[in-house]
Formats: structure tokens, sequence, C-alpha cells
């Protein structure tokens, strides 16, 4: 298989501080991380000043940057975790890389140091095979192969848009999971990236992805927010309904999602059973939308990610808006997200 | 809170799970199974010349049928198990008694896991099998029951109770399961990678099911597991798990069952001759070009509730849609309904005691 080459002028680094101490957070990163350029977009909520080490290529983000460049009616849409879509947003790169800033490079079953960033670009570098499950997992890494019975027209595969990593330690479960189960941590290291199928829906987290902006940036949506939507990733389900929004994007424009390698280390924070009671409101709002997203279609117009967002943003308001006035929201935060991406995102 | 997760231990089965295996040449690989099989009734398809006698290691409970005892008991029926094939298996899940079966090939033997510690292949299959299946959303976590696993944040809670498992794929260390072409292009390949997870394959997405090291629920979706007609006097081999793999997926899908794959693996120690395969899988290679799509696309009525139904439906569908590929894929149709309509005399209760006496059983070796 072709060797994959890692660019540093291809990618961009997204972090949304939702700390404003990144010394550390960063310095566990430089040997990775120093080679390319950084986005850090800080919280517009976070008072404190952003505390960042020496030996980086960074721009920094903070609200007025925010509200300078998007007005101050639309900078609403990037507070808390969702800041660091900003960075999506005036990234000028053909790769971005985004982790939460609680998390830290994890080790292989043979000690090694993971390195996230060179393992999404594997990813989003060669193709995904949603169409036809291969048992043996990511055909084109080393060693592996499609297996027998695979047919030979789907083994070209589509190009890979959006690559979602793991967390080991505290894995991103919900708050009544995690609180049900305190001592539960993520010691299983898979050794494995797979395709997700076509129309499969799956739960993107956030903490740890990385996406091809030149094919679905704009799919990335800053759009849910919980009444109650916190500082701790239990209290959040912005980035489950942007990646479910990504999901049926790419399976409409015949890209792909993969997901497994790389692992990150996800550090302790928060305390779940104080976030069950703002969780509840998502978890019931998940409900809702499995049946919305099963049926969800677009129309042969639809050949781009912003014309697709905008179809969905429609969709979302007539099926959506009437059962509960959240998604009436977020239909118009993905019009306006889109409105920014035409004069903000693109060069 | 008690957070400890109690490991229960797993349920043997051993009076409810039968080890199907097709062979033709000798058993010598069971001696290094005893201590995960012994337990377990075996079924032995032996296939190829049937004056031949296979001799099975001492100790092990079985009963063995060659071409003439599947002649004597199916009559003009047998005409739909294949011949010089391992697809012959399959008559072995048709003439068991118990509720899950577990089929694996003579030349796979006990792997390691990373620890270096002997894998219990058949006690993880029943894990996956006696576990539920999450078909209608990816967990992103694999498999959600597992110790030290759960549904990640995002999964809707209203299907984090699953479905039950019909179909528990396992996989293989070694010689990996690659077609000829493949194999004629990476002769030395072998699969050294270890991945440590059980998933459930999403429902609407087919799949190469592969018959080396399989364990289903015979009462769920027995029926479906016809390994189609294969090797001798037909045009195609190596395609007998492969057809039953997408009859079963469309079929579990249509269910509401679930099929996992991943672990356990086994060590698969021989590798076949990839010029013989060539031969073998030639016309399945431009065939399932059209298979695929057809399967993809094919869907069941709501009146279909039971696995004969929905397979005899399907078998119709093969006959209109792949019968004008060739003329292979209308003997296939009729034998698919040959095969329910041997599965169905064989399973009723009425008919249990009727002359289907095995070849070589050993009732009083039983353990």
């Amino acid at each position: 298989m072709a060797q994959v080459t890692l660019n540093n002028n291809e990618v961009d680094i997204v972090i949304g501080a939702l700390h404003s101490d990144l010394k550390s957070f960063l310095n566990e990163w430089k040997p990775i991380f120093s080679r390319f350029h950084l986005i850090i977009v800080k919280d517009p909520d976070l008072k404190e000043e952003l505390q960042i080490p020496q030996g980086f290529s960074v721009a920094v983000y903070s609200k007025s940057d925010i509200e300078r460049v998007v007005g101050s009616s639309s900078a609403g849409l990037f507070s808390g975790y969702a800041c660091r879509y900003f960075g999506f947003l005036v990234s000028r790169k053909k790769y971005v890389v985004c982790v939460d800033d609680d998390c830290v490079p994890a080790k292989d079953n043979a000690g090694n140091i993971v390195d996230p960033v060179a393992q999404h670009i594997v990813n989003l570098k060669t193709p995904a095979t949603p169409f036809f499950f291969n048992t043996l997992y990511d055909p084109f890494r080393k060693g592996a192969d499609f297996v027998r019975g695979y047919p030979f027209s789907l083994r070209t595969g589509v190009d890979c848009a959006l690559s979602c990593g793991l967390w080991l330690n505290l894995a991103d479960l919900d708050a009544p999971t995690q609180a049900l189960k305190p001592q539960q941590r993520n010691s299983r290291y898979v050794d494995a990236v797979l395709t997700v199928p076509v129309r499969s829906m799956m739960p993107v987290s956030g903490i740890n992805i990385a996406f091809n902006r030149e094919a679905i940036g704009p799919a990335l949506v800053p759009a849910l927010k919980l009444s109650g939507e916190g500082k701790f990733r239990w209290e959040t389900v912005e980035d489950i309904w942007s990646g479910m929004c990504v999901k049926v994007i790419c399976d409409h424009l015949a890209l792909g999602v993969k997901s497994g390698l790389p692992y990150v280390w996800r550090t302790e924070r928060g305390n779940p059973v104080e976030s069950l009671k703002k969780e509840w409101e998502g978890v019931k709002l998940m409900e809702e939308v499995v049946p919305f997203f099963q049926s969800v279609r677009f129309s042969q117009l639809a050949t781009t990610a912003e014309a697709c967002v905008l179809e969905m943003a429609k969709t979302v308001k007539e099926q959506l808006g009437k059962v509960d006035p959240m998604f009436s929201r977020a239909a118009e935060a993905m019009e306006e997200w889109v409105k920014l991406w035409k004069s903000v995102g693109s060069s | 809170m008690a957070a400890s997760s109690s490991v229960k231990p797993v349920p043997l089965l051993k009076d409810e799970l039968d080890i199907v295996i097709p062979t033709i040449r000798n058993l010598d690989f069971l001696e290094m199974w005893r201590p995960f099989f012994e337990q377990y009734h075996l079924i032995i398809v032996q296939d190829g010349d049937p004056s031949k006698t296979i001799k099975v290691p001492e100790g092990f409970d079985y009963e063995l049928y060659n071409r003439n005892d599947i002649n004597r008991i199916l009559g003009p029926k047998a005409s739909c198990i294949s011949f010089k094939d391992s697809a012959c298996r399959c008559f072995g899940y048709m003439v068991s008694k118990k509720k899950y079966i577990y089929t694996i090939d003579d030349d796979c033997f006990v792997a390691k896991d990373p620890t270096g510690k002997d894998i219990n292949a058949l006690e993880q299959h029943i894990k996956n099998l006696l576990s539920p299946s999450t078909p209608h959303f990816f967990n992103t976590l694999y498999d959600p029951y597992r110790d030290g696993a759960d549904f990640v944040r995002g999964y809707p809670f209203s299907l984090r109770e699953g479905v039950p498992t019909a179909v528990s794929h396992g996989l293989w260390l070694n010689i990996p399961d690659y077609d000829a072409p493949t194999q004629l292009v990476k002769p030395h390949e072998r699969n050294t990678r270890y991945v440590d997870a059980v998933l459930t394959i999403p429902k609407g997405t087919l799949f190469p099911m592969c018959g080396m090291n399989l364990a289903f629920d015979r009462e769920l979706i027995g029926p479906a597991m016809y390994f189609g007609l294969m090797g001798d006097g037909q045009p195609i081999g190596r395609y007998d798990d492969m057809w039953a793999g997408w009859c079963i997926k469309v079929i579990c899908d249509h269910l509401g069952l679930g099929v996992k794959t991943g672990l356990p693996y086994i060590w698969h120690s021989k590798a076949s001759n990839p010029f013989v395969n060539l031969k073998k899988e030639y016309k399945g290679i431009f065939w399932q070009e059209d298979i695929i799509p057809f399967f993809q696309s094919a869907t069941l009525p709501k009146e279909c509730t039971s696995v004969q139904k929905c397979y005899i439906e399907l078998s119709k569908q093969v006959k209109e849609k792949l019968g004008p590929i060739d003329p292979y894929f209308v003997k296939l149709a009729d034998a698919m309904v040959t095969w329910i309509e041997a599965w169905d005399e064989l399973n009723t209760p009425s008919d249990a005691n009727s002359a289907k006496k095995a070849n070589g059983a050993l009732p009083a070796a039983a353990k």
C-alpha cells in the first residue's frame, strides 16, 4: 500500500481551552505538537488569561477576537466546548486535529507513546470502506488486507473525511454510566481502525477527532446547546449532535468515517453525579433524534457539505422543532454557521 | 457505591452446544483442543470417500456422518448437501438437536493471547452469544457488555438493551482468510495483530462470513445457515460460508437479531494452495459483483416472521434476480428450498426418533 506522508503544512491543531493553565497540557504534547501550527481558542466564558508555554507556533483567539471576526451576535455559537469550532472556522489547512485540553499522550501495548496526529492523518489519507464490512478491520494497515469474499469493486474505497479516536483511562461515558461505575477506567487498547459503515449511526465524541476540513469542514456544526450546558463533557451534547450530522452528510457525499486508533489518555475532571442533573436534558434529547437521523435524506442538489447542512437545518426545523425548541435553535445555529463559513471560513 | 464488576463464570452449555467439524483427512487437531472441547458433543461430517475411516481421538463423545449416511438420511434431498467441499458441514447443523453450534475447521488450533495464555475460543463465543448485540447504533467502545467497557456518551438509552445475538464470528491469527488473488500477491503475509474487540456488525451492513471459527444460535438462525452448493459438480467453491453469511445477515437484520465479529481468535495453520483456490473462486469473484448488490437491496416482507419463511422468500428472489446471471443460481435457489424442507423434516418433534442413526457414535464414551 502507498506510504502516507505527513506534511506539517497540511495540519492545524485546534485546542479549545476550557482551562486557563495550559502549561502542563502543552508540555506533555510538545514532542508531538511542536512541529505543527496550533490554534488555541479560549472559551469566551473563561475569565483568566491563558498560560501557554514557549516553543510552539500558535495563534490564540479569545472572546474579543471571536467577536471581531464573527460579530458579537454570532459569538454566542462559540461558548464552552464549542469554542473549538471557531478554530475550525479560521483554519486554512486541509486537515484539522482537535483534542480536549484534559487529554495527554497515551501509550500503546508495547509501552510506546502514541502520536495521535500521525495516526489521524494516516486514517484521513488512506481510503475508508463504508459499503462493506472488512472483518480484519482497516485493510490498508500494514499486515492486513481485504478478506476473502470482499467484493473487488469496493476495494478502492472512498476518501476518509473524519477520524474518531478513542480514550484510555477516562473513557467518554455519560454521567449516569460513570456515576454507576466511578472506578471504571478504560485500560483496553484495541489495536484497530475501522470504517463505520454507511447508514450506521454513531456517537462522535469531540474529545479526540480529526477531519478533512476541505471536504467536510462546514458539516461539523456548533449547533445543539443544552440550556444547562456546562464546562464538563458530561454536560454537553454539542459534539454528539455535530457528529451525527457529519455522519449522515458523509454517507450522502460518499465519504468515510473511521473509528478506533489513535488513543489519548484522558485525565480526571469533574464529578459525574454532579453532572447528572445537567446531562439528563441531553440524554432525553438523544432519544428524539435517533428516528430523525435514521430517516434523514438529502436531495440530489446537495453536493457539498454546506448544501447538506442547509438542507438538514430546514428538516430539523420542520421535524424536530416542534418536539423541543432547542432543535429550532440548533437549526438556526446551523444556518448561521454556514453563513459564517461562507464569509469567514473560505479564503 | 460498589464498583467492582462481578465476573460471573461463563456457563459451559455442555448439554446445549454441539461442535460441528467437517473433515476429509483426520482429526488430530482435536488433541490440542481437548481441554476445551472434551465436555462437548461433536458432530463430525466426513466429506469425500465414505469408505475411508476417520479416526477420532479417544475420549470424545461424537456422532459421525459420511456421504452414505447423508444420502440415507435425506434421500433425494441429499442433493442440497455439497460433496467434496467443507460446505457439507451444514448437514451437521441440520441433524444437531442442540440450541447452539460451534463450527471449526480441522486446520485450526488453539491460539495464544498477547499474555501468552491459551485462548478458550469456545468460551468467548458463548459469551458473545449470551450477551446482546447492538446493531442499531454503533458503539465506539465496541461491545458495551464486555468487562471494562460500556456504552459511550450519546448512545441512546432506549437502544441499550440490545437485541439477541444470533451469530458470533471469530477471527484467525497466522494464516489470514484471504482470497486467491490476495494470497498470490502476498504469500507470506501472516496475521499477527491481536485486536482485543468484539463488535456488532451494524444493521444494513453485509460482511464476508468465514466458517472457520463460527458459532451461532441454532434456534434463532439455524435454518438460514445453509452453506450452498459447492465442490463436486458445481462451478464454484470457497463461497459456501460467504453465501450463508449474506443470507443470515439479511435475515438477522429483518428479524432484529445481532451478528458479532472479533474475538475469539484461533490459530489457522494451513495455507491452502492459491492456484487451486483461484480455480474454485474464479466465477465467484465475478458473480459476487452482482450478488452483493442483490443482497444489499434485498428486502423481506413483513409476513416473513420465521427464519424458514425468510429463507424461502430469499430463495425466490435469488431465482428471479440472480437466475439470469447463471443457471447455477436457479439450482442454488432450488437447493435452498430443499434444505428448508429437509431441515423442517428432521427438526419436527414427531420425527425426532426417525432413522437418523449416525456412523460410529460412541454413547458409552460420553464424559
